[in-house]
């Protein structure tokens, strides 16, 4: 711990001066008291991790977080530059931030609500076919353009603009979160992940023989395992028509939706609807006795997050161009829960941190960086065969390691710190007595 | 809201609180048994015309493999639903374990030399020596996975072990993908499944069907003697109920969480072996499938519950037979599920469920 330079601490340091003790070491005196908890190591780790926080963010002016964001954001737009239009890298930072979007979106449920949603490709699903229905030829008897660009407004199909799709996916998504929703507000958060699960592969097995299912005129619901092919590229009347070669606008779009869904997530979590949320997770029987509707609230958690879901869906239908049943499997559910896990539950901030690291891994550390080491040191072996492998044990590794998640949601921090805060009045109490 | 009007809607959902879930239940055998009664049913091709029956022999089929394909579900559920009673984890890396079983006995069979055309005593012995090891090596590899995944997280936030069996999961699926390849491979027919033992009625019985049946019955009765009447089950059901009391009554918690997931991981061993001697082929992605349907069935009978689990396998296997033979095997999952729903919504602790230990 570097004590030079570091501030008197009104708070934590006095129990300390009474020690008569520098205070990086109360797992020494610790380690002597008969039953010891498991988290010592880490537990310190946190601790110490804290006070520097403490310590910078009291020498920055008050407006050093903004200013922060602001540069951030700044970097983020300026970024697409430093990379060709077809990198690999490019492309795994628009993938990631949509999945940035998804992770943003089952926070609500989970992470504030506290109802364990394992059906959450379901809204991937609906968002996706959102372009998939009314942003191609796939209804080929129906003849309805708005908003389309020259080369689709010849087109038979539903074509409408991206953003009237995305609006689209919007209300879709909020339906399907309000009907898987209806039927778990009995239930108690284990089965209310089955039956979100069995939500979410219902809606898999009628994407996958939705071609069985004819709407009249030889149209069927969705084009199952072989794709709605061809879904519109976005086009914006000024900007033009994206393209596949170009991806700094797809990155743009990108980022300014998952900027929006951010900003509206941090404000939610602020609100009294986000209270609510909070309050429900933490007690529900207190909750509703203090007047919380624990009904329109559940509900609301799951519309909003599956509203967040379906947007991120419908740019990725649009982004990989092709509407296929085959990606909506139940292991994109849990791949996103792992996101926020990981992240911290309940935590912004982590559910972003967690959501690009595990895509970022998944997406472009294991298929492009790592894949070349094998090769390199000599062994004549191909590691894609182990990235199933090797994304388990990261996932195991760092849950290990950091079991709260990387940036835990600061209420559960604070509930931490006065655990430690406890722990640590109880030292000098027994360190006195002797 | 006048009086009058809220009796018919109360009277309705009394009803529907006591009968509606049996109701449910046999909606589908009762509806498929009228039709092959009324319509009848094409039971083959005799000179280019079709034969057509009328009367419930195809429904015993169905619900005789039914029973015998939920018989494995339910011994993969038990140990769902063992592991969840007494650390209230959802084990996702279960349904691998049971997958690993599968693919041990399928090794197992190469190095004893078992063929179809071994003896009768030589094919015994050597199933049975098969099942003993496939089951110890589950059991032991599901008590690993407790020791490096689960146990250093007891004490965090109650979703941070979901993450690690996820994770478990991903990496045995690895295993099994380099183990025997990314596609099912076929396991020798060792005891002839498709021969008939016989008939009743019309309702012909495989050997399959035995088996599965003749492996999971004992298992159930030792389980749940084991639970209820030793010592070691009984510190279980103490752990089970509250894990900090039982610690204080001189329970080691750590050796009796132990050994629930050895039990659960010999269930899965067994099932594993019936599997591969069931459906003759094996490939990784069987214990993913396998444990989705075991957690539903888990669920269904009331997670928690060892009865509950094996009612809700036997239940989701005749409910996935005669969906896969009347309505096609594509919309299985979605008939599984929407039942699934309908069960929680009817009743939402399970079919036999009871009050477990509210999340901490």
């Amino acid at each position: 711990m570097s004590d030079a330079g570091h501030p008197p601490d009104e708070v934590r340091s006095e129990v300390y001066v009474q020690k008569g003790q520098a205070p990086q070491r109360p797992g020494v005196t610790r380690a002597s008291s008969a039953p010891e908890p498991a988290a010592v190591g880490p537990g310190q780790f946190t601790a110490q991790m804290r006070e520097w926080r403490a310590a910078i963010e009291r020498r920055l002016p008050p407006w050093w977080s903004r200013a922060a964001g602001a540069v951030l954001i700044v970097i983020a737009i300026l970024l697409p530059f430093f990379f060709t239009q077809t990198s690999g890298f490019l492309n795994a930072t628009i993938i990631s931030l949509a999945y940035v979007v998804m992770a943003l979106g089952l926070n609500i449920v989970v992470g504030f609500a506290g109802l364990l949603d394992l059906g959450y490709v379901a809204f991937y699903a609906l968002g996706a076919y959102s372009v998939g229905w009314f942003g191609s030829g796939f209804f080929f008897k129906e003849n309805i353009h708005v908003g389309a660009s020259h080369v689709q407004s010849t087109l038979p199909g539903i074509h409408l603009n991206f953003l009237l799709i995305v609006l689209c996916a919007v209300v879709i998504a909020a339906l399907a979160g309000i009907i898987i929703g209806l039927p778990t507000l009995r239930l108690r958060s284990d089965y209310i992940a089955i039956v979100t699960l069995a939500f979410g592969e219902i809606v898999r097995v009628f994407a996958i023989n939705g071609q069985s299912i004819h709407l009249g005129g030889g149209q069927t619901l969705t084009a199952g395992n072989l794709g709605i092919p061809a879904v519109d590229l976005p086009y914006f009347p000024v900007i033009g028509s994206f393209n596949l070669l170009k991806l700094r606008p797809w990155y743009w779009l990108i980022l300014a939706l998952m900027l929006i869904v951010l900003f509206v997530n941090l404000r939610l979590r602020d609100s009294r609807l986000g209270r609510a949320w909070v309050a429900l997770r933490e007690d529900e029987v207190a909750a509703v006795s203090m007047g919380i509707p624990a009904v329109r609230t559940k509900l609301l958690a799951y519309a909003i997050g599956a509203t967040f879901g379906g947007i991120s869906g419908a740019f990725l239908g649009a982004y990989f161009t092709t509407v296929n049943a085959g990606q909506f499997a139940f292991s994109f559910s849990i791949f996103v829960l792992a996101m926020i896990i990981v992240g911290g539950l309940g935590s912004i901030w982590g559910a972003v941190l967690g959501a690009l690291l595990l895509s970022y891994t998944n997406y472009y550390l294991i298929p492009d960086v790592f894949n070349d080491i094998p090769t390199k040191i000599g062994l004549n072996f191909n590691l894609t065969q182990l990235s199933f492998g090797i994304f388990g044990f990261l996932l195991v590794l760092v849950m290990v390691l950091r079991p709260q998640g990387l940036f835990p949601e600061r209420r559960r921090r604070l509930e931490l710190t006065g655990d430690i805060a406890a722990e640590d009045a109880q030292l000098v109490e027994s360190q006195s007595a002797v | 809201m006048p009086a009058v009007a809220v009796r018919p809607l109360a009277a309705l959902r009394k009803w529907l609180g006591r009968w509606g879930l049996i109701v449910a239940l046999l909606a589908l055998p009762v509806y498929y048994g009228i039709r092959d009664l009324v319509h009848g049913y094409s039971s083959g091709f005799v000179n280019g015309h079709a034969v057509i029956n009328h009367d419930l022999s195809q429904l015993g089929f169905n619900l005789v493999s039914g029973v015998s394909n939920g018989s494995i579900w339910a011994l993969v559920a038990m140990g769902y639903t063992l592991v969840y009673g007494i650390i209230e984890l959802i084990n996702f890396a279960h349904g691998d374990v049971f997958m690993i079983g599968s693919f041990v006995a399928a090794g197992l069979y190469a190095t004893f030399g078992l063929t179809a055309a071994t003896g009768v005593f030589g094919l015994i012995g050597g199933l049975l020596v098969t099942l003993i090891i496939s089951m110890l090596v589950c059991g032991s590899l599901n008590v690993l996975i407790e020791r490096v995944a689960y146990r250093p997280l007891r004490g965090a936030p109650k979703l941070a072990p979901l993450i690690t069996a996820v994770g478990m999961s991903f990496i045995l699926q690895n295993v099994g993908l380099l183990w025997r390849g990314g596609s099912p491979t076929g396991v020798p027919d060792l005891i002839n499944q498709n021969k008939t033992v016989f008939k009743i009625s019309g309702v012909i019985i495989h050997r399959a069907d035995v088996l599965a049946i003749a492996v999971m019955v004992p298992l159930v009765f030792a389980l749940t003697w084991f639970i209820g009447r030793t010592r070691a089950g009984r510190a279980m059901r103490a752990t089970a109920q509250d894990p900090e009391a039982a610690r204080l009554m001189g329970i080691n918690v750590n050796s009796t969480i132990s050994l629930t997931f050895l039990l659960g991981g010999m269930l899965a061993g067994a099932a594993g072996i019936v599997y591969a001697l069931y459906e003759t082929n094996v490939w990784y992605f069987q214990g993913f499938e396998a444990g989705l349907i075991a957690f539903t069935a888990a669920v269904m009978g009331g997670i928690g519950n060892v009865r509950g689990a094996v009612l809700g396998g036997i239940i989701i296997g005749c409910i996935q037979q005669l969906s896969d033979s009347r309505l096609g095997p594509q919309w299985t999952p979605a008939v599984v599920f929407g039942y699934l729903i309908l069960v929680m919504v009817l009743r939402p602790r399970g079919l036999l469920g009871e009050e477990t230990r509210e999340a901490g």
